[in-house]
């Protein structure tokens, strides 16, 4: 069973270059921006996350909106464990592909294939795993004998087809993506579209954040709207 | 850091011990470095070792005339020491960045934090491999008494990247939250080398030989040192470089599972 479960989750980031701002009073409220305040011992510190509580079960494709800085990329990466809550608890179980950064792993110097196996290792997989999906990627990546050239020789385009194809080519139980992912020229992309669109289908959780709200409507069936790290309206949909 | 104590140590030693089982991760990730610097070189990682040769065959006579010593006595001495001072040398300063480094995986999936330490100590294992054969070179030209003491060396090596693991887990803490303090470990460091006996001997100094004896980095030098020069290292290296990993471990439990769930803050 994969699910995610978020109990009174609060994110908050100390700003320590920011000790010596002023405040006028302890609170400011910005229009964009996670709530600044101090905390108990007096520092700056931005609060991301604002005790939020949900959980996510198997089948839920859920779209989490909300304008710059509202909180939702810090929400995708606390779900992706790399931001431990300061309090309150994240429970996740499951398989993840984190789409929040397709490169990570990848080196300029290395081969394309080479870069296949270094992205796929850093996603948690293990040799004996990547093998057997590896011709796949190539494949998809139409990149032919590029692959066996450094990264470094690639057009931005190619360099994007390889990430896609890699972070794409394995399955998980939970999708995080920032954003919906697009790449290529017009024959590529729609091949992008349709090996993401079945990724997503076979996932058991998406969690898609996004400023575009018809994206998230026509993809997602709750609708988690954030606002200075506050959910101020969640929307159960039904596709 | 409100979550209670109990399960912050055990989320540290669970941190550590994923970190270790990460194994395929961090030894890709830390053979892919070296691989990956010298690729377009026709030497490769072996630049590192035609370096460090070329300084300790230009070192080794000039400094042996300086101290007054045999070429047979001081050439192996010399290049023993420096090799090992740069493993030692390279690890504190590369695990004072490890976090720091490491800043795009951290904020972006979760690997256990020890992973990315684990990583720099096996890169500079590996950059210690390659220089090993100036060691294995310098040798067979003066052989050392053999015995098994000699297999002291590997064990002493072994032990100083053991350390390197606890020390970068509190190094890279530490430089993670006050930046100033890499800068200060460089110094440190560079000091260090002057101050420890790399190019001198501890006999030298005669009274002042406690001057030695308190340095730790000195009873780590002597685990690999003294065995490949002939003898067993001294009871009370061993000693000292066995306390030195017990401390340097309890502390570093302490420090990290208190801290750890805010590196990923800090970087």
């Amino acid at each position: 069973m994969s699910h995610v479960i978020a109990k009174n989750v609060v994110v908050e980031f100390p700003v320590y270059a920011g000790k010596s701002l002023s405040f006028k009073s302890t609170l400011i409220r910005a229009a964009t921006g996670g709530r600044m305040a101090r905390d108990a011992s007096d520092r700056v510190v931005i609060r991301a996350v604002d005790n939020l509580s949900f959980e996510l079960r198997e089948g839920d494709r859920v779209g989490i909106v909300g304008h710059n800085g509202s909180g939702k990329s810090t929400l995708l990466r606390t779900i992706a464990g790399a931001y431990e809550p300061v309090s309150g608890s994240m429970e996740v179980s499951g398989r993840f592909a984190t789409m929040l950064s397709i490169w990570l792993g990848m080196d300029l110097e290395a081969t394309g294939y080479e870069n296949i196996f270094l992205r796929a290792t850093v996603m948690g997989l293990r040799r004996a795993e990547i093998e057997p999906l590896a011709d796949e990627i190539c494949a998809f990546s139409e990149l032919g004998d590029y692959l066996h050239m450094p990264l470094r020789t690639y057009s931005s385009g190619m360099a994007m087809r390889l990430a896609f194809a890699t972070s794409t080519g394995f399955p998980a139980d939970i999708i995080l993506m920032d954003e919906w992912m697009s790449v290529g020229d017009t024959d590529f992309s729609q091949k992008a579209q349709d090996r993401l669109r079945k990724m997503i289908d076979q996932a058991k959780i998406l969690v898609l954040a996004s400023h575009d709200d018809a994206l998230v409507k026509k993809n997602c069936n709750r609708i988690m709207r954030l606002d200075h790290g506050k959910m101020v309206e969640l929307t159960e949909r039904c596709n | 850091m409100q979550s209670s104590a109990p399960s912050n140590l055990s989320l540290a030693i669970k941190d550590f011990k994923d970190g270790v089982v990460g194994v395929h991760i961090w030894s890709t990730l830390g053979w892919q470095e070296i691989r990956l610097r010298y690729r377009r070189s026709l030497l490769g990682p072996f630049w590192l070792t035609l370096s460090t040769g070329a300084l300790i065959a230009g070192m080794g006579p000039l400094y042996g005339k300086l101290f007054g010593q045999s070429l047979a006595t001081y050439f192996p001495y010399l290049a023993i020491s420096f090799i090992t001072w740069t493993l030692i040398a390279s690890l504190i300063n590369e695990c004072s960045n490890a976090f720091i480094a490491a800043e795009g995986y951290i904020k972006q999936i979760k690997l256990p934090l020890t992973l990315h330490i684990l990583r720099v100590v096996w890169k500079n294992v590996l950059v210690f491999a390659h220089n090993a054969v100036i060691i294995a070179v310098v040798l067979i030209f003066y052989p050392p008494e053999v015995g098994w003491h000699l297999f002291q060396a590997p064990l002493g090596v072994l032990m100083i990247a053991v350390n390197g693991v606890w020390l970068g887990l509190l190094l890279g803490l530490l430089c993670a939250r006050f930046r100033d303090i890499p800068l200060i470990i460089a110094s440190v460091v560079q000091v260090g080398f002057f101050l420890t006996p790399v190019m001198w001997k501890a006999g030298t100094l005669g009274s002042l030989g406690w001057a030695a004896q308190i340095n730790p980095l000195f009873h780590f030098l002597e685990i690999v040192r003294t065995p490949l020069l002939g003898s067993s290292a001294s009871l009370r290296s061993w000693i000292a470089v066995l306390l030195v990993t017990v401390v340097g471990y309890a502390v570093t439990l302490l420090v990290f599972s208190r801290y750890r769930a805010r590196i990923a803050y800090w970087v």
